[in-house]
């Protein structure tokens, strides 16, 4: 008779996660989710001013492709008191860039717990769950949990809005007489 | 040889709150810990302060003294660890509590039409009256959580 080996089980599966700071919390976000990571200052020249008075938290926007992307300021998407951001996350597979203050580091979680059923605000929208790091609970963000459709949609109207009076204040420019000349 | 009555006596926490004492039935208590590291993070649940670790799972800690004795706790001794019904599923909610915990046998006698929400009935103990909680009606939630296929408490983490 063989003796029974010891059995392992398998080995927990990990998520590689990136840990930054807004307004000095502590959030994480999926690796998987972050396409780019750039200074802020990069987007000067890029990024397009929006005004949607409902949507404080979204000031730019960049034109990439076929598609706008909303500059999200994290900090008030968060409620949280404003601190001048010094990166840009852009989001994978969403509309989104991420004004945040830095990143603390890149580590892995191995267990993602689905946010407490207590939490049953718009937080259930905001995050995937917590994960515990080093004896301390971090919030994993849901990508697409920053802009909900009806925000997309209401900044996609401003846009579309916005370059209608363009075009209608262009149109005006051409028709007028060049009066310089005929003096 | 002793006769034993058969009563309908159930099993109750008493927990006390600033002077009052309120009760909870003893099957949905998983223990009573000393106060430890409160994390906090944005959210939109007033009710909710923030979570605690314990034994692994992330705890919601919800101040019920708010809604109970009409301000919110100075001081907390422990924490009550108790389950909290949502549909078919339970999950943990710790409550600061400003005192120790007693664990009776008594008889409860059920609420009335008239009663808030949160009573699920009385007791009468030493000369008190005392209202036994409802912790599906007191502490938050979703109206109706939707079932789910698998223990929501603790997923593994899928890239």
């Amino acid at each position: 008779m063989k003796p029974l080996s010891p059995t392992k089980g398998p080995a927990p599966r990990s998520e590689q996660i990136i840990l930054f700071r807004v307004s000095g919390q502590l959030f994480a976000v999926s690796s998987a989710s972050v396409q780019e990571v750039r200074g802020v200052d990069s987007l000067s020249g890029v990024a397009k001013e929006i005004s949607q008075p409902s949507l404080r938290k979204v000031k730019h926007v960049v034109r990439r492709g076929e598609y706008s992307v909303y500059v999200v300021n994290a900090a008030m998407h968060f409620g949280l008191p404003p601190v001048p951001p010094a990166l840009v996350f852009v989001l994978r597979r969403t509309r989104t860039a991420l004004l945040i203050d830095g990143i603390e580091k890149m580590t892995s979680m191995t267990r993602l717990q689905a946010l407490p059923l207590a939490f049953c605000h718009e937080e259930r929208i905001w995050y995937r769950g917590l994960t515990a790091l080093d004896q301390t609970v971090v919030p994993v963000v849901k990508p697409d949990g920053f802009l909900t459709p009806e925000e997309l949609f209401l900044l996609d109207a401003s846009l579309s809005q916005e370059a209608e009076a363009k075009r209608a204040a262009e149109r005006i420019a051409e028709d007028e007489p060049d009066t310089s000349i005929m003096q | 040889m002793t006769v034993i009555a058969e009563t309908d006596q159930q099993s109750f926490v008493l927990l006390r709150l600033g002077d009052r004492r309120f009760a909870v039935t003893a099957t949905q208590i998983a223990e009573l810990v000393a106060p430890s590291r409160i994390f906090r993070f944005p959210h939109h649940t007033t009710e909710v302060e923030g979570v605690m670790l314990r034994r692994g799972r992330i705890v919601p800690v919800c101040d019920v003294a708010e809604r109970l004795i009409g301000k919110g706790l100075k001081s907390r001794r422990f924490y009550l660890i108790a389950q909290r019904r949502y549909g078919p599923q339970t999950e943990w909610v710790a409550l600061p509590v400003t005192g120790d915990c007693e664990l009776i046998n008594t008889e409860m006698t059920l609420p009335s039409d008239t009663d808030a929400a949160h009573v699920a009935g009385w007791l009468s103990h030493a000369g008190d009256v005392i209202e036994v909680l409802n912790l599906a009606a007191l502490t938050p939630g979703p109206t109706e959580a939707a079932p789910t296929p698998a223990p929501a408490q603790l997923q593994e983490a899928r890239p």
